[in-house]
């Protein structure tokens, strides 16, 4: 059987007609062409004939691309170009993806290190700070962040946890699939509706002073969705024989769950609360509303303004001076440490205490 | 008294403990419906107010004055900056992260799938806050030469021109740093839709001589596309609602401008995050109103994706 030329590429003066297969690249074809660009974007950057900030990136990877497809096109044809060029397409985004996490982190790290101490972290708050002096710290903002997660994750947790049971357990029918539902639709509420609503509800209606507590409360209703999703896939992998088995033996069924599926999946669920707390930690929106900003510590979470690290950045950034903003990055770093404890923490848990493949 | 008789079964059938468990599971399952429904209410009923002695035309009017006397605002600016920062975001957002999950799903040894997914989605923990931070003073002044390329070269499309020569706090840094802020969402759930392809098709496109682009271009892309389209409307419902990032990087300017490349812009959000503190009670009020609209966008795009996500999942185990 020929080849058929609208195909493969046409072929060649002394090729064989017949053969069975097509010709292909070589295997270093790829390396080669990005070679070709990585050089072309480098005279680009000697040269300095800089069109735009990140030119001689731009225009090495599309040399690249045009190189490496138009070289597949004349050797293997249209299909395989439209291969190759899809597949260099999908490295490039992928590695793109890749750049804004590590930009970020390497830019916190490194500014946040310039003020950063254990003074910093734990003694110093910002009363009585010149936002033009250096100085001061998120020891109020730290304690306020740290009161806040832990009230949204203490009323967030069982009230996930159950829902979760509920639609793992019980729910059949429409009210699961509707809780099914709108659980997933409430992971899409802005958070800044969620203080909206503790706002209205909780300082408007029922009175109540700004707070710690409110605050939390904001946090709950984000944090709830996420701890029942996660628990929820937990209690779903949990083998079913293990219930039939303890059902079998005439347990009732409430001692079943809490007595053999909780704690078969417990380990996954404590993954599931730690991520969402590490989610919640970072919000800002929410709080600017509900609890607003403190330059002092606040013990008492029921009454008045108390801090918190996103807000002390908001603070900081909004001061505006060159030692306000430090702080902000010192303050971010901090944030992200605690958010990275989290997910550490999560992820060893995870990796530990994972079900084992039989 | 015949020996055939069944014992009798003495008690009730439903223990209580039993009972009382499955009530408490069920009521917590009923708070998420009651919260949702409680926070409808509440917003609906704190906007009232200033609905109500608004003098301008609440969908048309341009001016944000609610503290005035007589007070006038309106909500088309908010709307428009709101729409279309997170159009701008979209437009990046959702080609490099299908392509990422494409990536993911078909090109990346399983090793390298595995821990690229999990940076990706590490993005989604990176605070918002921080997000702003970055974008403001390491970001932009990346960005800034590149929306100058953008105007001198592409200028004659209107929405890259640029009449003050400004090209800081603009829409199109909003929208970068946006779709940065989206690319987990559209990314983690695309990866969710192809991983429910099935390998059938996968199998049999390969085996009939598909190269792989070919295989993803007529097996997969028309089985996945109503979960990318809903990908990328939960990004969509993200953006909407992001708050701090934009309020802190876009200059807050109350107008409607299509140029994406001038500085200027706002959204409902970053609204509410900016004026909260300086307004009074009729302006919280129509704060309140504006998030209310807000609230509704978001549950209505949220609500349409999960529709069809879910939708799909009933019939996807079909291989």
């Amino acid at each position: 059987m020929a080849l058929r030329s609208d195909i493969h590429a046409p072929i060649a003066a002394g090729e064989d007609p017949l053969r069975l297969t097509g010709r292909r690249l070589p295997r270093w074809a790829p390396i080669a062409a990005l070679a070709v660009g990585l050089l072309v974007g480098l005279a680009v950057q000697v040269t300095g004939v800089t069109i735009i900030g990140l030119a001689p990136v731009i225009v090495a990877v599309l040399v690249f691309l045009i190189v490496y497809t138009g070289w597949t096109l004349a050797v293997e044809g249209r299909r395989h170009a439209g291969d190759r060029l899809a597949t260099a397409l999908m490295y490039s985004a992928a590695t793109l993806a890749l750049v804004p996490l590590v930009w970020i982190l390497v830019t916190v790290v490194i500014n946040g290190l310039t003020v950063l101490s254990p003074q910093f972290l734990f003694a110093d708050t910002m009363r009585n700070v010149n936002p033009r002096a250096a100085g001061g710290g998120v020891a109020h903002a730290v304690l306020g962040t740290v009161q806040q997660v832990g009230i949204a994750t203490l009323i967030s947790v069982p009230i996930g946890l159950l829902t979760a049971i509920y639609l793992s357990e019980y729910g059949r029918g429409k009210l699961a699939r509707s809780i099914n539902f709108f659980v997933d639709v409430m992971t899409g509420i802005p958070s800044i509706v969620a203080g909206m609503f503790i706002y209205t509800f909780w300082i408007l209606t029922l009175g109540f002073p700004q707070s710690g507590f409110a605050a939390g409360l904001a946090l709950t209703i984000l944090m709830v969705p996420v701890v029942v999703r996660s628990a929820e896939e937990m209690l779903r992998i949990v083998p079913n024989e293990l219930r039939e088995g303890a059902l079998a033996l005439g347990i009732p069924k409430y001692r079943v769950i809490l007595k053999v599926v909780l704690p078969t999946a417990i380990s996954g669920i404590i993954t599931g609360v730690m991520l969402a707390i590490a989610r919640v930690t970072g919000e800002t929106a929410p709080l600017l509303l509900t609890t607003f900003l403190a330059q002092d510590v606040n013990w008492n979470a029921f009454d008045g303004s108390q801090a918190s690290l996103p807000t002390f950045i908001w603070d900081q950034i909004a001061r505006g001076t060159q030692s306000s903003l430090d702080r902000a990055w010192a303050g971010a770093l901090t944030l992200i440490l605690i958010v990275v404890a989290f997910y550490a923490t999560a992820r060893i848990l995870a990796a530990r205490y994972a079900p084992k493949e039989r | 008294m015949s020996l055939l008789t069944p014992p009798r079964i003495t008690g009730s059938s439903v223990r209580a403990g039993d009972r009382n468990f499955r009530f408490v599971t069920t009521g917590a399952g009923l708070t998420v419906l009651g919260v949702l429904a409680a926070i409808a209410a509440f917003l609906v009923w704190q906007s009232l107010p200033a609905l109500q002695n608004n003098t301008g035309n609440v969908v048309t009017n341009q001016l944000w004055l609610p503290d005035a006397d007589p007070p006038q605002w309106g909500i088309a600016v908010l709307i428009f900056g709101t729409l279309w920062t997170s159009i701008i975001a979209m437009a990046i957002a959702v080609p490099i992260g299908i392509g990422t999950a494409l990536f993911i799903t078909f090109y990346a040894p399983r090793r390298v799938a595995r821990t690229l997914g999990f940076i990706v989605d590490l993005l989604a923990a990176v605070p918002s806050i921080i997000f702003g931070l970055w974008g403001l003073y390491y970001f932009m002044p990346e960005i800034v030469p590149a929306a100058q390329w953008l105007s001198t070269y592409l200028g004659w499309i209107p929405i890259f021109s640029n009449d003050l020569d400004l090209y800081t706090k603009s829409i199109l840094i909003a929208g970068f740093v946006l779709a940065m802020m989206i690319l987990p969402t559209v990314s983690a759930i695309s990866r969710e839709v192809f991983w429910q392809v099935p390998k059938g098709h996968i199998e049999a496109s390969l085996a009939l001589g598909a190269t792989r682009w070919e295989m993803i271009r007529m097996a997969v892309l028309p089985f996945s596309r109503p979960g990318m389209i809903s990908a990328a409307m939960l990004g969509l419902g993200r953006a909407l609602g992001e708050t701090i990032a934009v309020a802190l990087i876009l200059s807050a300017v109350f107008d409607i401008n299509w140029q994406i490349t001038e500085p200027g812009g706002n959204s409902i959000a970053a609204n509410i995050a900016l004026k909260w503190g300086e307004a009074a009670g009729n302006g919280r009020s129509a704060l309140i109103a504006t998030g209310m609209v807000l609230f509704f966008i978001t549950l209505v795009v949220n609500m349409t994706a999960r529709w069809v996500v879910n939708r799909r999942k009933e019939f996807s185990g079909a291989d």
